[in-house]
């Protein structure tokens, strides 16, 4: 469970959110994805500003055998990216729910985190995906 | 023999093994009227000796034509080395390898030849090749679409001076993808896309296509045009003679910034005329849009031991791992062409590259000045050209296109069709296997045509 913090939100598409203290929340890809993509190369960012409906395809990681979709976990406008990760997009690879979040969002409505999953159930998904 | 794998008992066994009857069971689902049933008037078999003859007898009816028609193929001299070396079995396949690495020669030659292809554009990137030119600007504009950070906009806008059959091409690919392609018209006494007509606000686009030289042959004003598309958000995407560019400045080079999207077709470097091909496109792009690029890239990399090795690089965006999201459905190039292109450039160097555009500019210089003087047509367009220039005929093209054939002459291409405001405008061109004989005869020839035609309004008399 060290690998799943207990006070994020998950999706089944293995994205991770954190509410902050200023309204807005934190969105990355978890620990396990990066796992499965192996070495990230690249990490297509969204835009500041855009808008995104709960489920929108708003950035891409690019690993050396794979490129997946992020999904927007809630809708929301973004307000921030990680420009580091234009560089060094092995960030996500190192600290997947650190310094490798991906965007920051301001969500229409702060409730809809609750839809997501709990860590409990995030870590049930996981152990069935590995059956 | 029948050259197909499966005998009669493989193939029912197949057909058991799914429940079906008979092969043609299988096409139920396409309606009858559709079908394009049985082949009709192919005669009996015959065999390789009487085939032989009659290629022969066939070939023997090609005419030595003495071409002086460009509009986007060239008749460029090709070293006999260069298909000599390209035909070698090491080479000869049209494909990319599918696995890729283990054919590190050509790998290596792929990669030379990206080399090479973004030096002579003055870009950081180019891919392994596309199909040709005018489907290699239809992708330029998908990706000009994709790669726009500024612009989520779908227009793009495209000068008339484009050459039309890429135009068209173009329509047929992007139309139905939601992009729009906003013409612009030429200045009728330049043959150029005039920068001071642009529009002062055009509105949100994603990216303007600058064509160098022109499908007149006339030179366009790519600093301005550069400048402004990158003033109001655009990509510039330039579609290029790459034999050209050996001698002029070249897309990474253009107003202030550079074009961002370098393409064109690369018959001119090595790959001769064959009735329309098989010709191969090719495409340039700065380091920031390379993900947004189609087709496949060569890297070069060490393997474990810090040797030297050349691999399929970002892969990733391509269709076998993004599939409805890959940048592109390009999955394989024109290998064999671009292997061609890349023993031609290598054969000739950039001297040599230089050496030939110059001399088919000043053939083609050499060309108009004879069909002023000696068959009295006049220039359509006053902008400086390079190799090509489209003159003032007096009489319909066809009438003087057929009586040139006769004498072995590919006089040109009529713009009758694409650009009727034009009249009779004949486009002509000169490479550097048109010798001053050559141009004489043509002049000449053309001058006697006109005089036994009765041209309306010749204006130089007959010779005596």
């Amino acid at each position: 469970m060290s690998d799943i913090p207990g006070d994020l939100y998950y999706t089944r598409t293995h994205e991770w959110v954190r509410p902050e203290e200023d309204g807005t929340f934190t969105v990355g890809i978890t620990h396990h994805a990066q796992e499965l993509l192996g070495d990230l190369v690249f990490v297509e960012l969204p835009e500041v500003g855009a808008e995104m409906g709960a489920g929108d395809d708003c950035a891409v990681v690019e690993s050396v055998k794979a490129a997946s979709d992020v999904y927007c976990p809630v809708a929301g406008e973004v307000v921030a990216v990680n420009e580091a990760l234009a560089d060094e997009p092995e960030i996500i690879n190192r600290d997947a729910f650190g310094d490798g979040w991906i965007f920051r969002l301001r969500p229409e409505d702060r409730g809809s985190v609750e839809d997501l999953l709990g860590p409990e159930a995030y870590a049930e998904l996981i152990a069935e995906e590995e059956h | 023999m029948p050259f197909i794998p499966h005998t009669e008992d493989d193939v029912r066994a197949m057909l058991a093994a799914i429940g079906v009857e008979d092969i043609e069971a299988l096409f139920d689902e396409i309606p009858a009227g559709l079908r394009a049933g049985g082949l009709e008037g192919i005669p009996a078999g015959e065999g390789e000796m009487e085939i032989t003859r009659l290629a022969h007898a066939r070939a023997r009816e090609d005419q030595h034509l003495m071409c002086f028609a460009g509009a986007g193929a060239y008749d460029h001299h090709v070293p006999a080395a260069v298909w000599q070396i390209a035909t070698r079995g090491e080479f000869y396949s049209a494909y990319t390898p599918y696995q890729a690495e283990a054919s590190q020669g050509t790998l290596q030659l792929l990669y030379e030849y990206q080399t090479m292809m973004a030096g002579l554009m003055d870009m950081e990137v180019s891919n392994a090749s596309l199909y040709d030119g005018a489907s290699a600007l239809a992708e330029a504009v998908l990706m000009a679409v994709r790669a726009n950070r500024k612009s989520k906009s779908k227009r793009i806008f495209m000068p008339r001076t484009v050459h039309p059959a890429y135009r068209k091409v173009v329509r047929t690919i992007v139309s139905h993808q939601g992009i729009e392609l906003v013409e612009l018209d030429y200045d009728r006494e330049g043959g150029h896309l005039d920068a001071a007509s642009l529009p002062a606000a055009p509105g949100d686009a994603a990216a303007l296509v600058i064509p160098q030289p022109n499908f007149f042959g006339v030179l366009e004003d790519v600093d301005a045009l550069t400048d402004w598309a990158h003033a109001h958000g655009m990509l510039v995407i330039a579609v290029v003679n790459p034999l050209v560019m050996s001698v002029i400045r070249p897309p990474g080079q253009w107003g202030g910034k550079g074009a961002d999207i370098a393409c064109g077709e690369g018959q001119p470097l090595g790959v001769p005329l064959a009735s329309g091909g098989p010709y191969f496109g090719f495409m340039c792009c700065r380091q920031s849009h390379v993900r947004q690029m189609p087709g496949r890239i060569i890297g070069r990399t060490v393997d474990t031991q810090g040797r030297s090795g050349y691999t399929l690089t970002l892969q990733a965006r391509e269709q076998h791992i993004r599939r409805s999201k890959a940048t592109s459905n390009i999955c394989t190039n024109q290998g064999l062409l671009v292997t061609a292109a890349t023993i031609h450039m290598a054969l000739l160097g950039p001297q040599g590259l230089a050496a030939v555009a110059a001399a088919s500019h000043r053939h083609t210089q050499r060309l108009v000045e004879q069909l002023q003087s000696v068959a009295g047509l006049t220039p359509v367009f006053s902008r400086p050209v390079f190799h090509e220039a489209v003159m003032q005929l007096p009489l319909p093209v066809e009438e003087v296109l057929r009586p040139l054939s006769v004498q072995g002459i590919v006089g040109g291409v009529s713009l009758a069709d694409d650009y009727p405001e034009l009249g009779k405008a004949l486009l002509v061109c000169a490479t550097e296997k048109r010798t001053e004989a050559d141009i004489t005869a043509f002049a000449e020839h053309l001058q006697r045509i006109f005089v036994r035609l009765g041209a309306p309004a010749c204006p130089v008399a007959p010779k005596l």
